[in-house]
């Protein structure tokens, strides 16, 4: 369909590991931010190179300076404030300070991007069709019924269904995992060279992500096409990538073939992010390895390594000289550390510790802190001026639950089961609709009052669960004050015991919350959950805002406190590998749902409902070469919980339905061994 | 490509070049109202002569002795005009005020319980913005007799609705921060969300309406007082206007020092406030 001219350029392209020119070159890009009150520099220093129909990772912390260095390529760093340098070659042509009628010429046609949020990227006036024809009206100046056709082929193409009838819906009718495909489909219309993808699953849940993995990996072999994943997972991009780039503080710490950078890890950066990843294949009798401190945010030029101060290799020599990348291996393989030689195995590098008294499931049952039966919270749905009685969200939808004292209760579910609004009711922020909550025996009171001190929830994001405008000390000390359980004397001592808890420093009171990192917002979030001296914590998705190195140190944490004051917690999380890690006893959620339950190690060892074995394979492994072909993908989404299919409410996705029988005959919730429960017809109840 | 010095400068003085007319207009609302604060409140010492006192013949035209001339009664108009500022300047802040603590109040109430209290205080707030404005401040100051105090209560009364519709939206916005979420879940009652949480993150929302409320609250006080009626006792540059108006001044050569000069003020005192609410605006919520 395209004829693809050679592009002749300023000297000839380089030629990359395959014998074939390189299609993207960059050479030592600096981009900068001149901010009024400081210049943060984003960028220090990056050179890469991606060939034709190759898949590069690019692989850091938030502010490491990934999506930068890929907007500065798409020319869509707004200037000012960013002051772009360097080199970018596309195809032998200089794309850097390119005219702004040359650089549209080629944004698009040559390069397309994928975004993180799709709703957002997508103009929700627009219907999705046009959207996806746009580009295609405006570089290849088709007619609009021949976009439209071609809009048609390319959402069947990336695998929406009945595509013909889709291609008129608007982007809020589609599913979070639709909208993305058909950005992709978008980003594919001019047939380009090259894919960049910023972090195009992290929005989405980890059923969906690896259905996006596997569409972009079928796309880059049918359209040959070259793909900049950009993440901050090591995990999701382990099984497509070619050469992955770590980044750290604006520069590029460690690259080459994956299975060398993975396998032969040259820095200890990589392998600290490595081992932080929670994993299901290890035993979790350890805490997990953890990167002290947070990322930094660079703000004069870098004169030594970035990552220093928290390297466990740091020595004499690192803050002398800032490190190049130089040779560490075969095929590209260079890292950025003087001692890369010096590298042991990465268990040796960052250990996991000792569990400081964490005691493991097999005990003998505790007492009952919370006892939660047959929950539901429905939300009205409002259309005009009246609620209608009839339809509602069913959020929750008849919940039982024990939360045992001293243990973790992890619930997981992908987005919209219900998980977050089952939390919120336990901690009387939604009025249930029906069931009972009760909390020592009593059931739980939406009036405030101190009775409600036992029971205190984290929240997912720290920074905006927290007052912007309050002081470290008064937001820790708020539930204190709130239940009057001290003077301001005792709360000032209270309140530096809780920071030394959570590992800050008892002096930092006095600040406010955006002067901390991310990590450490949610440690003062943690301390102040535990002011009051609950019995019962309700984790809200504690780390899946936190970057990666950063998870492990908050995890480790939650589980230390747990050890230390026998709190029960119940632990919300949409991963499943993080919730592994801290429970004892996890629920899976669907729907409104609880469809399996069982102690922690049975359940990872021996899922029995089928939703519960998606969800497992669904977890990126991170493993080049990884296998996952074997693995049985679920399709589509989660349907509405408005309207929740009959009889199982999974039947939908499920790859075992019977039909006839799941459609129709709602499976009940049953003892399957002791303490285990499943809702499954397909799994059988014991005899008798 | 390298950027080079010239272009790094450019870039920095199209950085700063943003943020600037905003401030250069707040500032210049600062001095306006600066210079009138201290003419309303050093006015015995600026003003040549005691404006109540008859000091010379009615009628005179400007001279070195009455920059300004004087009245039909014989008072130095000068002297009328600084002291008129005391009125302007202090009924705007008061009514103001009163604006504001009637409509913080509502709008705070409001917006934290928007279901059936909410709807119902803001189709009040509605039915008083509806209300033409002119003719029923006319009836109520008619109706209540002519005193500064009422003059102050009839202008409170009028213009709270606008600050509590604003307040009103960010309480609603507010109460579904998370922070506030997290305050309940902890078993903070209403009242303590509400003072601890709500209201202080208003305050900033707040000054811009007070500022912009004295703004108006100046306006409709030299309106009632050129309508005849303002409190007779006090002089106010809407006073002024109305003796002015009433012995035909507007249409002999004395307008221009006996007409202009207090409309002058009056439109420079509420430009003034007006200007110092727009910068803060800007600053308080600077995408609108």
């Amino acid at each position: 369909m395209t004829t693809r001219t050679a592009v002749a350029g300023r000297g000839y392209p380089r030629e990359g590991a395959s014998g074939e020119p390189n299609l993207l070159e960059i050479e030592n890009l600096m981009v900068r931010f001149e901010l009024p009150a400081e210049t943060v520099r984003a960028v220090s220093g990056v050179s890469l190179s991606v060939a034709p129909s190759e898949t590069f990772a690019l692989v850091g912390e938030s502010g490491s300076g990934k999506s930068v260095s890929m907007l500065s390529v798409m020319g869509l760093l707004p200037s000012p404030p960013a002051v772009v340098s360097g080199s970018i070659r596309l195809e032998g042509r200089e794309v850097l300070g390119m005219p702004g009628r040359l650089l549209r010429r080629f944004r698009g046609r040559d390069v397309a991007m994928v975004f993180q949020e799709p709703m957002s990227s997508l103009n929700p006036v627009h219907r999705v069709g046009r959207q996806i024809g746009e580009s295609l009206r405006i570089h290849r100046g088709v007619a609009r019924s021949e976009a439209r056709r071609q809009a048609i082929h390319l959402l069947d193409r990336v695998g929406i269904p009945s595509a013909s009838i889709r291609v008129d819906d608007y982007p809020h009718e589609f599913s979070g995992g639709m909208r993305q495909r058909a950005m992709i489909a978008m980003a594919l219309a001019c047939d380009p060279k090259l894919l960049i993808a910023d972090e195009p699953t992290t929005a989405l849940d980890v059923t969906v992500q690896a259905q996006i993995v596997d569409l972009v990996r079928e796309l880059q072999a049918e359209y040959r096409l070259a793909v900049v994943w950009i993440t901050h997972d090591l995990g999701v991009v382990a099984e497509i990538a070619d050469r992955v780039a770590v980044m750290y503080a604006g520069r590029i710490l460690e690259t080459g073939q994956a299975s060398d950078l993975y396998r032969a890890t040259r820095h200890p950066y990589t392998s600290g992010l490595l081992r932080s990843i929670p994993r299901l294949d290890r035993s979790v009798t350890t805490r997990l390895a953890e990167i002290p401190g947070a990322p930094v945010r660079v703000v004069s030029e870098l004169a030594a390594c970035p990552f220093d101060d928290r390297c466990p290799l740091a020595a004499d020599g690192c803050q002398d000289a800032l490190p190049e990348l130089e040779a560490v291996g075969p095929e590209g393989h260079s890292s950025a550390c003087i001692h890369h030689h010096e590298m042991g195995s990465a268990s040796s590098l960052w250990p996991e510790g000792t569990a400081a008294g964490r005691q493991d499931s097999e005990e003998q049952p505790g007492d009952v802190v919370v006892s939660i039966r047959d929950l539901r919270v429905h939300f009205p749905i409002i259309r005009g001026m009246r609620e209608s009685r009839k339809r509602a969200i069913r959020a929750v939808d008849g919940v039982s639950l024990d939360v045992v004292r001293g243990k973790t209760l992890g619930i997981v579910g992908e987005s919209g089961c219900g998980k977050t609004t089952l939390g919120r009711a336990m901690v009387a922020l939604v009025r249930p609709t029906g069931g009972t909550i009760e909390i020592n025996g009593e059931p739980i009171n939406h009036r405030s009052g101190r009775h409600r001190k036992v029971v205190q929830m984290i929240f997912q994001d720290p920074f905006s669960a927290m007052n912007p405008g309050m002081r470290v000390s008064d937001v820790i000390a708020e539930p204190l004050r709130i239940h009057r359980l001290a003077d301001a004397g005792t709360a000032r001592e209270r309140v530096s015991e809780l920071l030394t808890q959570v590992g800050l420093p008892p002096d930092s009171g006095g600040r406010y919350p955006h002067e901390f990192s991310g990590g450490q917002r949610q440690r003062i979030a943690v301390a102040r959950a535990l002011a009051a001296d609950p019995e019962v914590v309700v984790c809200d998705e504690p780390v899946s805002s936190l970057d990666v190195s950063v998870q492990a140190q908050v995890i480790n944490l939650l589980a230390d406190l747990q050890a230390r004051t026998g709190m029960a917690m119940v632990f919300i999380a949409h991963d499943l590998a993080v919730v592994r890690h801290v429970s004892h006893e996890v629920g899976v959620m669907y729907l409104g749902e609880i469809v399996e339950k069982a102690p922690r190690d049975q359940l990872y060892e021996d899922p029995l409902h089928p939703y519960t074995k998606a969800l497992l394979e669904a977890v990126p492994v991170p493993e080049p070469d990884y296998d996952a072909s074997q693995r049985t993908r679920l399709v589509g989404d989660v349907p509405s919980p408005a309207d929740p299919p009959a009889g199982c409410r999974f039947h939908t996705r499920c790859p075992v339905a019977v039909e006839g029988l799941c459609s129709t005959v709602k499976p009940a919730l049953e003892e399957v061994t002791p303490g285990r429960w499943v809702s499954c017809h397909l799994v059988s109840p014991p005899a008798g | 490509m390298t950027a080079t010095g010239g272009e790094d400068r450019a870039i920095r003085r199209a950085v700063r070049r943003r943020s600037r007319l905003p401030t250069i207009l707040g500032v210049a609302g600062l001095v306006i109202v600066g210079a009138l604060v201290v003419t309303a409140v050093f006015a015995p010492w600026l003003a040549p002569y005691d404006p109540t006192e008859r000091i010379a013949r009615p009628f005179l035209f400007p001279s070195a002795e009455h920059p300004l001339g004087t009245n039909d009664v014989g008072h130095d108009l000068l002297s009328e005009i600084i002291f008129g500022s005391r009125v302007s300047l202090m009924v705007g802040l008061v009514a103001a005020t009163v604006a504001l603590l009637i409509g913080t109040t509502v709008g705070v109430i409001a917006g934290y319980y928007p279901k059936r209290l909410g709807s119902t205080l803001m189709r009040g707030v509605d039915v008083i913005l509806i209300l033409p404005f002119l003719p029923l401040l006319i009836v109520l100051a008619a109706y209540l007799g002519r005193s500064l105090l009422n003059t102050i209560l009839v202008i409170g009364l009028l213009i709270w609705a606008e600050p509590a519709r604003i307040i009103r939206s960010q309480v609603l916005s507010l109460r579904s921060r998370e922070y506030v979420l997290a305050a309940r879940s902890m078993g903070a009652p209403d009242r303590w969300t509400i003072l601890r949480h709500i209201v202080p993150r208003t305050a900033l929302l707040a000054t811009g309406s007070f500022v912009r409320a004295v703004s108006g609250a100046i306006l409709l006080e030299a309106a009632l007082s050129f309508l005849g009626l303002g409190d007779p006792i006090q002089k106010s540059w809407g006073s002024t206007l109305y003796w002015a108006q009433t012995r035909g001044a507007f249409l002999t050569p004395a307008w221009k020092w006996w007409v202009l000069p207090p409309g002058l003020l009056i439109m420079l005192a509420s430009l003034g406030f007006a200007l110092i609410a727009f910068s803060l605006e800007e600053r308080i919520n600077p995408r609108l």
